[in-house]
């Protein structure tokens, strides 16, 4: 499952990757709040890829995931896990490197 | 429950393998359900989860899933290879490794839970399954408590421990998940909750006792099942976890009335024959009552039978006693060489009694005897208490004879009353046969005494030898009783010369009398012939008497004739005539 926002595909510069299981709370939560987050990105630098363990088990192997929902930063580098929902937004930016510059 | 799906299902067990434990809890873990493994660090947690994993796999062809959330997957195997596990096949095919550590650097934003790695385990496991003839499959969730603790928040830790808890059932999967308990009997919250969730609870411990390690088991709870309530020992060993048996549920083993020679001839006829083939046998005693020696010869009978023995002992390092033994002609040298006898020395305070108790099984199952003999047993009262050396030696009594070996074990002892009272381990009701030694002290000598106190389906002598040990080696004597008193040693010596003596007279006097009697005999027999003899001569006598008569009366006739003759007489008148006129 893709999400490849159009306006510019010569490069993301953000590659994100969002681990979540069907449609529970957590991952239900995790893909609104990651919405949300990445309003703060300008418009077309990010690409985001969705993995349903459920659908996809094997990808927990395959990646070693061990709970869901995990979102991996891919790139920029250096690459880090943010586990969980992502309702702490504070430190979802923080872990990010995205500074809030559209804050409320 | 109604959030148990599988409610109705009966109670199936799964064999962990570890046969001391598949014994206390009446056949292994739930099947399809939650076991809890609660524990400190060091408790052996990880290895008993390992273990059942690993005999899974390689004695009932289980395919097996451990997931580790603390420790390294290669570290895992590292251990396990330590154990002698061969896991490098077993990996190929039936078991798989899941590293779920954190990552370090991993930020929590919000809740989470396992259902992604559920999915991800079910579908491995199926796939495992599959791969091995449909069976059952047992998962392992290590250190769970490291990953919950990441929640942060009790009534979501509970949530995820249901949620392993339904998967289980529901997939029909057997799971063993193992946390660390908190210090001193006060859980963790993620253990407390858990501890009401899982279907089996067990708890491994680990404590200095009289500063020897000493672990223990404890069921502290299984759903649906009976099982043994109280502390199991455990040892962690060379191979893995071992629990000793504890054969209390299965007393059934094969019974043999064959005889197995003592090593003493006298003491065989004192008990029809020898001890009874697979018995147990205590001898206790005074130090210096021979005991060693009435082992030794036991053991070196039954080499010399062509059997293999094992010695296993806690006083003496082998070159001794070998030497000790041979000063008295029990020569074992010759069977070590052979390789049909092995000794095996170790002192008691370095290990735990479990340790001894796994260490000997080990010592049976390479060296395969038929005969035994623990010297001394009462040394294991030294490594970690008295109820607990009892507990083991009965063990070793109860295993021993469920593969008939017989096994002979010693025990110190200073008398025999004191011992009515209380047997240091006791071990003096379960053992088949006892045979007491003492010393008996009369008229200022201390004489050796062997006693049969008992013998379990065996015809007895129920008198008091002595003892006697010479360069010929250990032998028994009669006893001597003389109003009522045993006599012993040199008074021994002395009834018996003095029998000897008696004995000698009473020939001696025989042998006159005979002599006398043939004297006798030969006069009686001389004069008998004496007068045989002038028998003889007056028959001859008396012979020659009759014939001279015979020719006299004849000449007188002849005389009479002439005189007739010359009177010219008539022959009949003349002489009436004659004789008238």
């Amino acid at each position: 499952m893709m999400e490849n926002k159009p306006q510019n595909p010569s490069q993301p510069e953000w590659k994100f990757r969002l681990y979540i299981a069907g449609d529970s709370p957590h991952s239900q939560a995790a893909r609104a709040n990651l919405e949300t987050i990445l309003h703060s990105l300008p418009e077309g630098c990010y690409q985001v890829e969705i993995i349903d363990i459920l659908k996809e088990p094997m990808r927990m192997f395959e990646d070693g995931i061990v709970v869901t929902p995990m979102l991996i930063k891919l790139s920029p580098a250096p690459v880090c896990q943010l586990m969980g929902s992502l309702s702490d937004k504070k430190r979802v930016l923080q872990a990010l490197e995205i500074r809030e510059a559209q804050d409320e | 429950m109604n959030d148990h799906p599988e409610s109705f299902e009966p109670l199936i067990k799964m064999p962990t393998g570890i046969q001391g434990f598949d014994e206390a809890s009446g056949g292994g873990l739930p099947r399809h359900r939650t076991t809890l493994l609660l524990g400190g660090p060091g408790s052996g947690k990880t290895v008993f989860s390992l273990q059942t994993l690993v005999n899974g796999a390689q004695k009932y062809e289980e395919p097996g899933i451990f997931i580790a959330f603390e420790e390294k997957t290669s570290q895992i195997l590292t251990n396990a290879a330590s154990f002698g596990w061969n896991l490098q096949d077993l990996v190929a095919r039936r078991l798989f490794f899941i590293d779920a550590r954190m990552s370090v650097d991993a930020v929590k934003t919000g809740g989470f839970d396992l259902a992604g790695m559920l999915a991800g385990v079910k579908a491995k496991a199926e796939e495992m399954s599959a791969s091995n003839g449909g069976k059952p499959v047992r998962v392992v969730f290590d250190a769970v408590d490291v990953l919950l603790s990441h929640l942060e928040n009790p009534l979501a830790e509970r949530e995820e421990i249901y949620r392993i808890h339904n998967w289980l059932a529901e997939n029909q999967i057997t799971g063993i998940i193992t946390a660390k308990s908190g210090v001193e009997g006060a859980p963790r919250t993620e253990t407390g909750a858990l501890q009401f969730i899982a279907d089996c609870v067990i708890e491994l411990k680990r404590a200095m006792r009289e500063s020897i390690s000493h672990r223990t088991l404890t069921i502290i709870k299984y759903r649906g099942s009976d099982f043994v309530e109280s502390e199991v020992s455990l040892v962690v060993g060379k191979q893995g976890i071992d629990v000793p048996s504890l054969s209390i549920f299965d007393m059934d083993y094969a019974v043999s009335s064959a005889r197995i020679p003592t090593g003493l001839p006298r003491l065989d006829t004192m008990m029809s024959g020898g001890y009874l083939s697979g018995s147990s046998i205590l001898i206790t005693g005074a130090p210096g009552t021979t005991k060693t020696m009435l082992a030794g010869s036991f053991l070196e009978a039954a080499c010399l039978r062509g059997e293999r023995a094992l010695y296993v002992s806690f006083d003496e390092g082998p070159a001794e006693i070998v030497r000790n033994l041979a000063s008295v002609n029990v020569q074992l040298a010759p069977h070590i060489e052979s390789g049909l006898l092995c000794i095996s020395s170790s002192r008691a305070e370095a290990r735990s009694a479990v340790e001894h108790l796994v260490k000997i099984k080990q010592m049976i199952r390479q060296h395969q005897p038929t005969c035994m003999v623990v010297d001394p047993i009462s040394s294991m009262v030294k490594a970690g208490g008295e109820t607990l050396a009892k507990s083991i030696a009965q063990r070793l009594i109860y295993e021993t004879k469920a593969i008939g070996i017989t096994l002979l074990m010693t025990s110190l002892l200073a008398d025999f009353d004191q011992m009515l009272e209380a047997t240091p381990i006791e071990i003096s009701t379960i053992a088949d046969t006892w045979i007491h030694l003492s010393y008996v002290i009369q008229s200022g000598e201390r004489n050796r005494a062997l006693t049969i106190v008992k013998a379990r389906g065996t015809g007895h002598s129920n008198q008091v030898r002595e003892l006697v040990v010479s360069n010929d080696g250990p032998d028994l004597q009669d006893v001597y009783m003389t109003g009522g008193e045993v006599l012993m040693g040199t008074l021994r010596y002395e009834r018996e010369a003095e029998e000897r003596a008696g004995l000698a007279r009473h020939q001696q006097e025989t042998e006159h009398y005979r002599r006398e009697l043939q004297a006798r005999q030969a006069e009686a027999e001389a004069r008998m012939r004496a007068v045989q003899q002038e028998i003889q001569v007056a028959q001859e006598e008396l012979a020659t008497l009759d014939q001279a008569a015979d020719q006299q009366s004849e000449q007188r006739q002849q005389n009479q004739d002439e005189v007739r003759r010359i009177r010219r007489a008539d022959a009949d008148d003349d002489g009436s005539r004659g004789s008238e006129g």
